[in-house]
């Protein structure tokens, strides 16, 4: 399972020493659907750019709802968001995509377009980046090879298992090389190699320079990666039990926690 | 669809040409019989009747109504009545009129039939004028309503079209609200999202649109050959001019740009609801 990783430029953004520059940052934000009580209070952070974060949290502590508010799909009812440097909250609606752009979501219910090809998913990002045909086919195959599906490239979704369309919605979600990584419970429906397979594609990603956000209420997948930075949401509020949202933040957390 | 499109637009077309041909045959119609009028002379004595058709055509020359008349002939006449009155040796029973078929110069008046009918009335006491139009008159303006009712008809029909279009890309696309949501989430700006629906309704528009304008040229012209058969001069001047044929062709063009504009707007609307 030791494959090349398909990703293009090898630069190891690591070796330049760890790169402090604020990614996100969430001041006071609370949110509430409709006119229910708050799912979300209080939550200020920061992200810095080059790391590894996991989101944990019960079922229905408001994981996918922080994210959802990471990756612009939804308003913050209160507070601020700043990301890559600039204030979201204040851009104009069209000035969206283009961070959106900047950015790899995959979602908890995967979210992929039922009448294209895995292939055609995979390559949605790139085609709506401008991306000519041409360019696109050797990296779409490639990522498609390396998370196992090359051969159901011309499959569509539907007669896909759960597996393998959250492995496409992983690789529409890194086939851009995004800044950030937005992933919300990817490895629930694969077995535990994959699992730890993706956190490798996840970990090389990283290495190259993408900020990787995953929510998960896996502790397991905690511990494989050694080197990343634990958010803990309960009930809409967020603990910080590896002091990974202060700055500078500790970097020991649950390092020789893996068994 | 593709087949809403299809079906509106034969249909549009049908109508179109309908109303089209009906107005031809109202216009043709009314130019035809407005000036003509018919003078007879009825008079069983022929000597009579001559002399009378004589002094009529002399007051027809005078008047500055009348562009100019002819005097039917007598065998012309008998020919007309035939059917009738059966063929030749008993011409001399049954008395034939003297007709003469007066050509009026255009803006005809009532006043002027009324000045021309006194003028007769002199000198040939047995002449009646009659303009043509007058006992046309009823029939005119049966077309003419029928006419008006037919573009009333094919307007009421567009706008169920336009609004058939409207509901059917709307449809076509509420079944990709999915997609809609998913690309916008990529990074797709809201013009790239609706241009990719509008290339795709315009594919489907375009080929129904195509579909509905032939099968609605082939329903024209198996009507126009039927009634091509009847070979009635009124039908004739039924026939499209080239002005007419270039507005039913515009019929698909319409349907395709209210589907397309529908897609458009429904993408954009869905859209904007969302951050
Ligand atoms: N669209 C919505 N409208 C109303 N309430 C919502 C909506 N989405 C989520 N919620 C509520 O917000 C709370 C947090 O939900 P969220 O999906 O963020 O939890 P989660 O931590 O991702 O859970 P899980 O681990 O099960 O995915 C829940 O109580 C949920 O019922
Ligand atoms: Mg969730």
């Amino acid at each position: 399972m030791a494959a090349q990783i398909p990703l293009q430029n090898d630069s190891d953004f690591r070796s330049t020493g760890p790169s402090e520059t604020e990614i996100v940052h969430f001041d006071n934000v609370g949110l509430r659907y409709g006119t229910d009580r708050e799912v979300l209070s209080n939550i200020s952070f920061t992200l810095f750019s080059s790391r590894f974060y996991f989101l944990t949290g019960a079922s229905g502590a408001g994981k996918t709802s922080l994210l959802k508010l990471l990756y612009l799909a939804q308003r913050p009812s209160r507070g601020g968001i700043r990301m890559f440097g600039r204030d979201v909250i204040t851009l104009p609606r069209d000035k969206l995509p283009a961070f959106r752009r900047r950015m790899g979501v995959v979602f908890q219910d995967f979210r992929l377009v039922d009448h294209l090809s895995a292939f055609d998913n995979v390559a949605l990002p790139l085609r709506v980046s401008g991306v000519r045909e041409a360019d696109l086919r050797e990296p779409v195959s490639d990522m498609l090879e390396w998370v196992g599906l090359a051969h159901r490239a011309e499959a569509r979704p539907a007669t896909l298992s759960g597996g393998e369309q959250q492995r496409v919605a992983i690789a529409r979600a890194v086939i851009g090389r995004p800044e950030i990584l937005i992933a919300d419970e990817p490895t629930g429906n694969v077995d535990p190699e994959m699992a730890v397979k993706l956190m490798r594609l996840f970990e090389a990603l990283n290495r190259l320079g993408t900020t990787v956000v995953v929510a998960t209420h896996d502790v397991h997948l905690l511990r494989k990666v050694p080197e990343s930075l634990i958010m803990r949401l309960s009930k809409g509020m967020l603990a910080d039990p590896t002091g990974a949202l202060r700055y500078p933040p500790r970097r020991e957390g649950i390092r020789g926690a893996a068994g | 669809m593709l087949w809403v499109i299809a079906i509106m637009v034969m249909l549009t077309v049908v109508a179109a040409a309908g109303a089209l041909a009906l107005s031809n045959m109202v216009s043709a119609a009314r130019a035809d019989v407005s000036g003509s009028a018919t003078l007879q002379i009825v008079e069983p004595d022929p000597q009579q009747r001559a002399a009378q058709a004589e002094a009529a055509q002399g007051v027809l020359a005078a008047d500055r109504a009348v562009a100019g008349f002819r005097a039917v002939p007598e065998e012309e006449i008998a020919e007309l009545l035939e059917p009738w009155l059966g063929t030749g040796e008993n011409s001399e029973a049954v008395p034939l009129p003297a007709i003469i078929d007066v050509e009026m110069r255009s803006g005809v008046q009532n006043a002027d039939y009324e000045r021309l009918e006194t003028a007769l009335q002199e000198v040939a006491p047995d002449a009646r004028i009659d303009a043509q139009s007058e006992w046309l008159a009823p029939v005119l303006s049966a077309l003419s309503a029928l006419k008006w009712m037919a573009f009333a008809l094919i307007a009421l029909l567009a706008s169920v079209s336009a609004a058939a279009v409207w509901l059917a890309s709307r449809n076509a696309l509420g079944g990709n609200r999915a997609t809609v949501e998913i690309v916008h989430l990529l990074g797709g700006s809201d013009d790239q999202i609706a241009r990719i629906f509008q290339r795709s309704i315009l594919i489907d528009a375009a080929v129904g649109g195509l579909l509905g304008f032939v099968a609605g040229i082939l329903i024209i012209s198996s009507l126009a050959a039927q009634f091509a058969a009847l070979q009635s001069g009124m039908v004739a001047g039924g026939s499209l001019s080239a002005i007419d044929w270039l507005s039913i062709a515009l019929v698909p063009l319409f349907a395709v740009g209210i589907a397309v504009y529908t897609a458009r707007m429904t993408v954009l609307s869905s859209l904007r609801k969302s951050l």
